[in-house]
């Protein structure tokens, strides 16, 4: 089943064309990754599935809802329910600890619960530092933080715009091995990543130029429940 | 936790943890709320304050004899004075006036009550002493005392036209007030109504009284004919400077005090606004995480409250103070804590708060998360 089905979508900045006629779906547990030079409209791409932004043309079709139907209250109640955003910049509030970050997302969502907040982060390795304000943390934390935040409200996708584009590697392995236990417990994930290797980690890859898709490749590699030892030596470069 | 307690988190912590900003906004309301709490108890208290300042500049009622008589007895001057509004009877300084002779010259005597001259006529200056109660002895005008070369201490000799008698006075102070009290000498009332065979009886009584124009009109229309032979008149050029003075100190209070709330009102929404750009990476980011509109509104109104109301509560205090201490440098003496007054501050300051976050909490609300989330 798709959980996200893109009709030829546009995307207009004055005479700037930052996607042009984009197809494709995403089935529901899937892991796609998205690649492209900087500039390729990745970031404007994934904007628009996360209804953060309305296209210039074209429709998206989300979980069943075409979005281009829904007025912008209708497009942050979707927000709400059905995606989970981890950014490359994490995002935290910074007077805010870990914890109440996590609860954030529940208070908008429906209500706070901090044992659940607790266990999500608990999930992601940070349950003692549930009650560090974002400063306290490192880089790696954080974002992984940011990744308890996202999961919190169980989302029928999780969007991330490079979520390893400011960590270390080791880091980045921790992050990576999250968003794969995710995806093996069933998750719909889209990485935006200049990584090869991280987008190695994905089942499918979807290379945009200037606003186009100029490759999909699915990776060589078996059923999601390989262990990453196993994606490294099977990995195939997208483009 | 319930929603409200993350709320209430939100919005605290939104304050404590990001100190340095909201210190300024903090300080911005704290000083409005000072300025006009100072200033409406000061307000409330200084037109009484001024009204009690304003009586020592003399009597603004006195009471004649009706008619053509000369003099009229005391106890018809009591009991009229009784009938005038309770409490705000400052004094009433009764006289008694004859010519008698000192060293052969012809000089105005005047027997009063000095007590009563001391609340009657503030502005009397004595060189020398207030004579003690009882002692007898004499407060010579400053012209008097010129002319025969008195000085306090010494003793003048009074002659009274029909009796026969000298009477040896020992003068106790001189008096200047620039004006025609300098001319007389002033006994002890029985002394001289005794001296002229009118005991009992007295030539007008200045009285200064706590109250308007209008309000003294008022009483004389109520007692009008009921005087026992006694005539008041209102001494009219003090009463009406006392009602312009104070009118217009009460416009220019209107007038600071709406100045003061513009300036709290420009200098919070400006720090709201600084803070609101600040924010906008958080505000965009509650927004991808599917906040509402009204949800920001209502995180930011609630800063706003909570620092309206911190200042408020700063201010009024500050403000009590602030008015205390003027009360006290200015008219020396201590004013009452007005609850009323507190409370309409401290409203005032969290309303001024609300009003200022008002055009910061638009632009709020207009922040496009995509747009604010993209890179740095
Ligand atoms: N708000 C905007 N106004 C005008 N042009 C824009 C706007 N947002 C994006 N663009 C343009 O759209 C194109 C795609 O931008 P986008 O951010 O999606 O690229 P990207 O693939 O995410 O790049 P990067 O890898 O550097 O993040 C770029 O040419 C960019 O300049
Ligand atoms: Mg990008």
């Amino acid at each position: 089943m798709n959980i996200l089905e893109l009709q030829g979508i546009t995307m207009d900045y004055g005479t700037v064309k930052a996607l042009d006629d984009v197809r494709m779906t995403v089935k529901q547990g899937e892991w796609l990754a998205i690649m492209g030079p900087s500039g390729s409209g990745k970031t404007t791409l994934l904007n628009i599935i996360g209804c953060m932004d309305k296209p210039s043309g074209g429709a998206v079709i989300l979980d069943g809802v075409d979005l281009s139907t829904l007025s912008s209250k209708g497009l942050t109640a979707i927000r709400r329910e059905k995606i989970g955003l981890v950014f490359q910049q994490f995002h935290l509030i910074p007077y805010l600890t870990a914890l109440e970050n996590v609860m954030v997302a529940q208070y908008y969502h429906s209500m706070p619960d901090e044992e659940e907040a607790l266990a999500a982060l608990a999930r992601v390795g940070l349950k003692d530092r549930a009650r560090h304000l974002p400063s306290q943390l490192s880089g790696g934390e954080q974002q992984r933080v940011c990744i308890a935040r996202a999961l919190i409200n169980y989302p029928a996708l999780i969007l991330a715009d490079e979520p390893t584009g400011n960590l270390d590697e080791a880091n980045q392995n921790l992050v990576l091995e999250i968003f794969q236990t995710l995806h093996r417990e069933g998750h719909t994930i889209v990485t935006v990543t200049h990584d090869p290797e991280v987008a190695a980690r994905a089942e499918r890859c979807i290379v945009l130029g200037h606003g186009r898709i100029a490759g999909e490749q699915r990776m060589c590699k078996p059923a999601p429940e390989g262990r990453p030892a196993d994606n490294k030596e099977e990995q195939c470069q997208c483009g | 936790m319930t929603k409200y307690s993350l709320y209430g988190k939100m919005v605290l912590y939104a304050l404590l943890r990001r100190r340095s900003r909201m210190v300024v906004a903090l300080l911005a309301v704290a000083i409005g709320a000072t300025v006009l709490s100072g200033l409406v108890t000061l307000y409330y208290d200084v037109p009484r304050q001024m009204g009690r300042e304003f009586r020592s500049y003399g009597a603004n009622l006195l009471l004649l004899p009706d008619g053509d008589n000369q003099v009229m007895p005391e106890q018809a001057v009591q009991l009229a004075a009784g009938s005038l509004p309770q409490g705000k009877v400052i004094g009433m300084a009764p006289y008694l006036y004859d010519r008698v002779l000192i060293n052969s010259q012809p000089i105005m005597a005047a027997g009063t009550d000095f007590a009563a001259v001391k609340k009657v006529s503030p502005y009397w200056q004595i060189t020398g002493q207030w004579p003690a109660p009882g002692s007898g002895g004499a407060v010579v005008g400053a012209e008097v005392a010129e002319l025969l070369r008195l000085k306090p201490g010494q003793t003048v000799t009074i002659t009274v036209p029909g009796a026969e008698q000298e009477k040896k006075l020992p003068v106790a102070g001189i008096v200047h007030t620039g004006g025609s009290e300098e001319d007389f000498i002033f006994v002890e009332l029985p002394l001289l109504q005794q001296w002229l065979g009118k005991p009992g009886l007295v030539s007008v009584a200045q009285v200064s009284v706590q109250a308007g124009e209008g309000e003294l009109t008022a009483w004389m229309q109520q007692t009008a004919g009921t005087g026992g032979g006694i005539t008041p008149r209102l001494v009219k050029q003090l009463t009406q400077s006392e009602g312009l003075v104070l009118g217009k100190l009460q416009a220019l209070v209107y007038l600071v005090t709406l100045i003061v709330l513009l300036l709290t009102l420009i200098c919070v929404a400006t720090t709201m606004m600084a803070v609101v750009t600040e924010r906008r990476k958080e505000i965009g980011l509650k927004k991808a995480l599917g906040a509402e509109n009204r949800s920001i509104v209502l995180e930011f109104l609630g800063e706003g409250m909570v620092l309206g109301g911190l200042g408020g509560l700063l201010g009024t205090g500050c403000g009590f103070y602030f008015a205390q201490v003027v009360s006290l440098q200015v008219f020396a003496r201590p004013i009452s804590f007005q609850p009323l007054i507190a409370l309409a501050a401290f409203g005032a300051a969290v309303a001024v708060a609300g009003l200022a976050c008002l055009i910061p909490v638009r632009m709020a609300t207009g922040v496009e998360p995509a747009t604010v989330l993209r890179g740095e």
